[in-house]
């Protein structure tokens, strides 16, 4: 319990100090973020834009890992963990795309240009559309985790793929793409120490966030999946977590 | 070692000779494709890189009329089981890659064909990458094509299943093999074409071995 | 004289999260009737499939062993003959023609007197050439078997044998079920009394929830 109350505090910090700490030439007192050339005002997406879409990583990993122990061990549970990553998965790349493409629209002037980025990120978003669609149309469990699991491990084994031929093939308007000078604010450390550190409490915050909704999540779909099958009696399902 | 694979196409050949149900339909896809797009763009002329554009796309989607039928027709009629009996996985999944992948080269050999005569900026300059490219990119259609339409084949509601399952994994190839057929429009040199070549290499083998061992769960129940 | 065996040792089978039997033991070797038998929804389908390769065991093994050791599942199939109501065959060729793209998939020969001869014991010689779309379905039972017996299997695996079968069919898979049962293993699973009494052992299923 007291865990969540600091994390809640973290992130309230967090999502204050993001949006309402001042960006000025030179920072002088310790709440303020310098000028990053190419981004000014922008800036400032970075503490929610980066982590969304780190998450949308971190969570695709899961699912896949999660996947490969339910075809080794045939067991429900692990489908339950990948299907709780997945869904995450799904809601953390919604963020991450819509945080992108308001940026974009400060930045280059137009919500999607097609950059190798969000191209990437928008085909993440139709695997996890298909991975959904093709679970609501099995109803034997059993089935439903194999196929899914399988159709996310292929799904994986492509993902290195736009992260290797996108940069390549198509010149990107993003920050750290093989156009831009700038090679992006977190690379360079353009950032000074202040911004740097509400950046990574953000990272750590939105990552403990997602594991506890995914600890949450994975139970939820365990207990609810043994209710209905009466294994065990709705009274009966132990303390919360 | 390829003649229990070859065996099992022989078999899917011969039933597609006899209810020539996968020609007829397919045959006529690919001209109502493509009379789609001719009369959406009226006497316009489209520029290069749209005519290599929808060559591909016109190519996807005939893949995903015509590709699941392998695996679908089997499940459709129970005779799933009778190939569990007599084959073991890999034989199966072989012989039906086999199946697919000259179903993919007739296909768009054709479309090909097509494209060239009715596209006036299909205008091939450097023909070896062309031609690298149109098997190359074949078989990892017929590779991805293959594995997703096993997927499918044991779910429900397949037909409209088959493209938003395999357009994602296809991604990656059908991009590449647009930019290496709009290189070979542009005459560029294969040296400088390396780099996608090698992505669609890479792509292929990938898929291959991934395929082959995820086969096996998907198959047995 | 096969040398060959079937055991399973603690064979549990779950549904997802429902128990469909568990902790099944058994140990057939070398030729004999065994019976598997139990009420309706007791798993003998699903155990039938498991013995035969077609499914997995949650948890436990199914064993099949020859002269050279274990067999692993990927070449179980041509060890095997399987009949079974859902088996289903391929309507748009002849019987004829059904049976050689088997043994060609299968990669084993053809051996035409042989098939003749269970052609013949399942009168079903003259219809041959007929597409099995024009079979009834007594006739398309009948053929199951040819199927099963035609690559000398060293265990035969029958789920409900005689569905579909007619007095004289019946009487045709009850010798064929004997004769075979003193060369090699054969397995069925039925409800049938009559089935079960050819067999020298019967698993029980209802045992094993």
């Amino acid at each position: 319990m007291i865990w969540k109350i600091f994390l809640f505090i973290l992130l309230a910090f967090v999502s204050i100090a993001g949006i309402a700490f001042p960006i000025v030439e030179k920072p002088s007192a310790w709440y303020e973020f310098p000028f990053i050339p190419g981004l000014e005002e922008n800036a400032k997406i970075i503490f929610f834009h980066v982590p969304t879409a780190w998450l949308t990583v971190i969570a695709f990993l899961m699912s896949t890992v999660f996947s490969f122990r339910y075809l080794k061990t045939k067991n429900l549970d692990e489908d339950a963990k990948a299907y709780s990553a997945a869904q995450l998965g799904m809601i953390f790349c919604i963020l991450a795309t819509v945080t992108g493409a308001v940026w974009a629209k400060f930045a280059w002037g137009q919500f999607w240009s097609w950059d190798p980025r969000q191209t990437s990120i928008f085909a993440i978003l139709l695997i996890y559309g298909a991975l959904f669609a093709l679970r609501s149309s099995i109803e034997s469990e059993d089935k439903r985790a194999t196929l899914s699991a399988v159709y996310s491990m292929i799904a994986f084994v492509t993902v290195p793929f736009f992260i290797f031929i996108m940069p390549r093939i198509m010149k990107g308007l993003h920050p750290g793409s093989a156009d831009d000078s700038n090679a992006g604010p977190v690379v360079d450390f353009q950032m000074n120490s202040s911004m740097q550190l509400i950046f990574f409490l953000s990272l750590i915050g939105f990552t403990i966030l997602y594991f506890w909704m995914w600890k949450v999540g994975y139970k939820s779909i365990i207990i609810r999946d043994k209710i209905n099958k009466q294994l065990i009696s709705p009274n009966s399902s132990g303390q919360g977590g | 070692m390829i003649a229990k694979p070859y065996a099992l196409f022989k078999k899917d050949f011969s039933s597609e000779l006899r209810t020539r149900y996968a020609i007829n339909s397919l045959a006529m896809f690919i001209i109502v494709a493509i009379s789609v797009i001719l009369f959406s763009i009226g006497n316009e002329t489209i520029n290069e890189n749209l005519t290599g554009g929808l060559f591909w796309v016109v190519i996807f989607f005939t893949a995903m009329s015509g590709l699941a039928r392998a695996f679908v027709s089997e499940e459709e009629r129970g005779t799933t089981l009778t190939l569990q009996l007599i084959a073991s996985p890999s034989t199966v999944f072989s012989g039906k890659l086999i199946f697919n992948l000259i179903l993919v080269f007739c296909m768009n050999l054709v479309i090909a064909i097509l494209y060239s005569a009715l596209f006036e900026r299909f205008v091939v300059q450097n023909f070896a990458l062309f031609l690298l490219t149109f098997i190359l990119g074949n078989i990892g259609l017929a590779v991805a094509s293959t594995i997703i339409a096993a997927i499918i084949a044991k779910a429900g509601a397949k037909g409209t299943l088959y493209p938003v399952l395999s357009f994602p994994i296809l991604l990656p190839l059908i991009l590449t093999c647009v930019q290496l057929t709009l290189f070979s429009f542009d005459g560029t040199s294969f040296e400088e074409a390396q780099f996608e070549v090698a992505i669609v290499v890479g792509y292929d083998v990938i898929m291959l071995t991934a395929s082959y061992m995820l086969f096996d769960f998907i198959w047995k129940d | 004289m096969s040398n060959y065996s079937v055991l399973s040792q603690n064979l549990s089978k779950l549904f997802g999260r429902r128990l469909i039997f568990k902790d099944i033991n058994f140990s057939w070797e070398d030729k004999g009737i065994f019976g598997i038998s139990g009420p309706n929804g007791s798993g003998k389908s699903t155990l039938v499939k498991i013995v035969a390769g077609l499914i997995a065991a949650s948890s436990g093994k199914m064993i099949h062993k020859n002269s050279s050791g274990e067999i692993i599942p990927e070449k179980l199939h041509n060890h095997i003959g399987f009949v079974s109501p859902y088996l289903v065959l391929y309507e748009e060729f002849s019987a004829w023609e059904n049976l050689k793209i088997f043994a060609e998939i299968r990669g084993v020969s053809f051996y035409e007197e042989k098939v003749l001869y269970y052609l013949t014991q399942f009168l079903l010689e003259n219809r041959k050439d007929d597409l099995v779309k024009t079979y009834s379905s007594g006739m398309k039972q009948r053929l199951k078997f040819v199927f099963a017996l035609m690559h000398s299997a060293d265990v035969l695996i029958f789920d409900e044998p005689t569905s579909n079968l007619d007095e004289d069919g019946k009487k045709v898979v009850y010798n064929i079920v004997r004769n075979e049962g003193q060369n090699r293993i054969v397995i069925i699973a039925s409800n049938e009394s009559k089935d079960l009494e050819l067999c020298n052992e019967v698993l029980l299923l209802e045992k094993f929830k």
